[in-house]
């Protein structure tokens, strides 16, 4: 009977460390969380959002970059939002069992695991030196764009694919074509589960350092942008550059604006969860 | 006149006499043959009743008319399929145009996830039609052939998924009605629903077989011998016995038929 | 007219959906051309043996090792820290928790991995670094163990996430069967659950590697710019990422040698990830074939 009892413990004490483990991770984000608050949340204020950087960390502000990423993101939208989707159409409605479509398959798979900073090099030697668009909001737009696209076709093909067939057949045996079942029955139905997916695709983006970086994303940049070839920074970069200088009061400028980043970034998580839940309700 | 002239005006008019026609018709899904050689000629303006057990063609067969069949992925057919007298499988044919004249009833009710009205709408938007006035017009005739349009009309714009089960299968024959189709074919229209929308949907199917060319699948053969004025008796890929549906039901020829029909199989 | 309409916008989606070969044509020519270009001057010999990467120095040496050794080593740091905490998250959601538990605790899990690098970054040199030091006194400001442990944190989602789908996904008539022989749940999970989702959970590791291979901020801030060929996670070293970090935000002439070394770094870290997403949809498109 001593091997029940042992095996018994033996339970317990994983379940104890299952729990433990299950917390850590969160446990560790909310102290991280607590202390960037403490560190930064008295920075805040409406100066900090107006001002420009400066050498002076009191000075220092993140209207440039928080600009910067406004333009980057409304950008990246209207170049990643139809190619994505409509790759995606192509691949859940149109496409055969064919060779090409397993390639596109492990393609778009494969892109999904590609490290963004080599999306930075595409970038890089494409966009700002091939095509001459050189370290604008344009090439980093692009950049990005390619970096989300894997995100928005998955997404939206799942959105897509929820749709039930009776709707198809329905739609069909009216003798609609295939482009008219897309467009009046498919992508209404669907459009909560895509919108959800741009606006996770999206909170990724807006958190995206390295590849901006390497298209030349200027940590430094005195204006805002004001056409789509304009030189540009985004709010992680921004931060980026605080964290690197040695003052004191740049460190307290960095924990700010990463309230305020990651402010975004959740609160975009949020909607997108929001918006999933209402369009789940949808088909039940 | 030579004979092969006299046999060709003879088989145009034989042609024209009938609605639906199958000839010597088979079908592969892959390498199972689910219909495995079969005719029939269903005339115009009446109930045909496709009945047999589970699995027998008859959905597969009932689909070949409107061609959706051509959605599965290994289907492959032989024979001929007219309709009006014309092979609706020949290269020329327009397939969405073929499923415009030709309304559709599935089993489970598959309304759009959209309003009563644009349900009932659908058919004719997709055909480019938009006058406004013209639309509500058809909505409502077509939701009072169905029997609806007192229990809607105050609120057309309802989301369809918010009727119930009977109510959206009318709201589906009132979709296909809209179009003024000439052929109906039903796929057990009645099997999810309950009684009270049984009896109602099959008031409904008696009242349009004056307008329409009707082809019903049913496993319920009291709903056949209700009903249909023809009925055919499907087993295994084959047609075992097609009559009027008088005879079928109480005088059958096959004595399978007689088995299926006092339910000594099914 | 209608069938034209129809046939040119299935051409334009094929289009779009073509765009995706095209990005990945791209990757392939704009690193193999630089690439090619890079090794015309220096001998692919030197680049995998020299234990010295100095590109930027007078005395040149373009060795990739050290790059490597410190792209290895941060993430080897990670995975052995997220790997036994991830994996135990999921037996734990899967096969102890209650399912209420299990559905409130989900969701937090993957806003983990939501976090954006750079503030984990932040989060690895300001706080976990700092801390480390009260107990390792050697510990040097930039270092691979902070770095390794705040990318662990980041990839505990990705193994927990995956893995706990996998033990989801294995029929219950297994469960079912060991419990009524008498099993724990530990013995259950170890013994049954887990070498029946084995595929599963390997894909999850598979993923979260690649993963931090490619991981490039959290180590660009928090372990350094010097590159080293050592397995001491308490000194400064390189990853890879961070050096390609480094060259584009110095002044580096476009097709200078210097230039070319981050598409020289590029390729390497690309064949890396290329070689484990390869291996993970191999092994997941056998594992669905086996519940089906």
């Amino acid at each position: 009977m001593n091997n029940i009892k042992k095996n018994r413990l033996k339970d317990q004490a994983f379940k104890v460390w299952g729990i433990f483990c299950t917390l850590l991770g969160l446990v560790l984000l909310s102290i991280f969380i607590g202390n960037i608050l403490i560190d930064g949340i008295l920075r805040i204020d409406w100066e900090f959002v107006m001002n420009l950087p400066s050498r002076h960390a009191e000075e220092s502000g993140i209207f440039t970059a928080l600009m910067g990423s406004i333009w980057i993101l409304l950008l990246t939208t209207v170049i990643a939002l139809p190619i994505g989707i409509a790759a995606a159409i192509y691949l859940e409605e149109y496409s055969k069992k064919n060779k090409l479509s397993s390639i596109l398959e492990v393609n778009i798979s494969n892109l999904a695991g590609v490290p963004s900073i080599i999306y930075g090099l595409l970038g890089l030697e494409v966009f700002v030196r091939i095509l001459e668009m050189g370290a604008s909001v344009l090439a980093g737009s692009c950049t990005l764009a390619l970096l989300i696209l894997p995100i928005v076709i998955v997404s939206t093909r799942e959105a897509i694919k929820a749709v039930p067939k009776s709707i198809r057949d329905a739609s069909f045996a009216m003798g609609a074509s295939k482009w008219q079942t897309v467009y009046h029955q498919l992508l209404p139905a669907s459009f909560g589960g895509i919108l959800t997916g741009i606006i996770l695709a999206l909170s990724r983006a807006v958190g995206e350092t390295a590849p901006l970086i390497v298209i030349g994303a200027l940590a430094y940049v005195p204006f805002a942008p004001e056409s789509p070839m304009d030189q540009f920074s985004v709010l992680p970069i921004q931060i980026f550059n605080w964290i690197t200088r040695p003052q004191h009061g740049f460190v307290e400028n960095a924990a700010a604006a990463i309230i305020i980043l990651l402010l975004i970034t959740f609160v975009m998580n949020g909607i997108a969860v929001y918006f999933r839940n209402r369009w789940q309700k949808k088909f039940k | 006149m030579s004979k092969k002239n006299k046999e060709s005006i003879i088989e145009s008019s034989i042609k024209r006499k009938y609605k639906l026609q199958a000839k010597d018709v088979k079908v592969w899904y892959g390498d199972f043959m689910a219909i495995k050689g079969v005719s029939m000629d269903i005339k115009a303006n009446k109930v045909t009743a496709f009945i047999g057990p589970s699995g027998c063609g008859k959905s597969t067969f009932l689909r070949l008319f409107n061609r959706m069949n051509d959605y599965v992925d290994d289907f492959k057919m032989e024979g001929e399929i007219n309709i009006d007298g014309k092979d609706i499988n020949n290269k020329n044919i327009n397939v969405e145009l073929l499923r415009k004249q030709i309304g559709m009833v599935f089993q489970k009710p598959n309304p759009f996830p959209k309003s009563i009205f644009e349900n009932v709408a659908y058919g004719l938007q997709i055909q480019g039609l938009k006058d406004k006035k013209f639309l509500q017009e058809r909505v409502e005739s077509s939701l009072k052939q169905v029997a609806l349009w007192d229990e809607v009309k105050d609120d057309l714009n309802k989301s369809a998924l918010a009727l119930s089960g009977g109510q959206q299968q009318r709201l589906c024959i009132a979709r296909t009605l809209a179009v003024e189709p000439s052929i109906i074919l039903m796929d057990e229209p009645t099997s999810a629903l309950d009684p009270i929308s049984t009896a109602k949907i099959e008031e409904l199917i008696y009242k349009l077989k004056d307008k329409y060319t009707i082809v019903i699948v049913t496993h319920n053969m009291q709903q056949a011998s209700r009903i249909s004025d023809t009925t055919a008796f499907f087993y295994l890929g084959e047609i075992i016995e097609y009559d009027k549906t008088n005879k079928i039901f109480t005088n059958p020829e096959k004595q399978q038929t007689e088995n299926y029909i006092t339910g000594r199989f099914g | 007219m209608r069938k034209i309409k129809e046939l040119v916008i299935e051409r334009a989606l094929l289009f779009s959906a073509l765009i995706t070969i095209a990005v990945t044509v791209g990757i392939i020519l704009v690193l193999s051309i630089e690439a090619v270009s890079f090794f015309s001057e220096v001998s692919i010999i030197d680049f995998l043996t020299d234990p010295e990467w100095t590109p930027l120095f007078t005395n040149k040496h373009f060795g990739i090792l050290s790059l490597l050794s410190g792209t290895l080593l941060t993430s080897f740091i990670a995975i052995a820290f997220a790997l036994p905490i991830g994996l135990s998250i999921s037996i734990y959601l899967s096969e102890y928790a209650p399912k209420s538990f299990r559905r409130t605790v989900k969701p937090l899990l993957e806003l983990l991995a939501a976090v954006p690098t750079v503030v984990y970054g932040f989060f690895a040199l300001m706080v976990v670094t700092p801390f480390l030091q009260t107990f390792i006194p050697g510990l040097s400001s930039f270092n691979s163990l902070s770095a390794g442990i705040v990318m662990g944190i980041m990839i505990i989602p990705y193994i927990s996430s995956l893995s706990e789908d996998a033990l989801h996904a294995v029929p219950n008539s297994l469960r079912e069967a060991a419990y009524g022989m008498g099993s724990t749940r530990l013995q259950n999970s170890f013994k049954v659950m887990v070498p029946a989702a084995s595929s599963g959970i390997i894909v999850s590791i598979i993923l979260a590697i690649s993963r931090v291979i490619g991981e490039t901020m959290i180590v660009a801030i928090a372990a350094g710019q010097q590159p080293r060929l050592t397995f001491d996670p308490t000194v400064p070293v390189e990853t890879i990422t961070a050096y390609i970090v480094q060259v584009s935000l110095g002044d580096v002439q476009h097709d200078s040698l210097e230039y070319k070394t981050i598409f020289a770094a590029g390729i390497t870290l690309f064949i890396f990830t290329f070689l484990l997403n390869t291996l993970s949809y191999r092994i997941r498109k056998k594992f669905q074939e086996k519940y089906e």
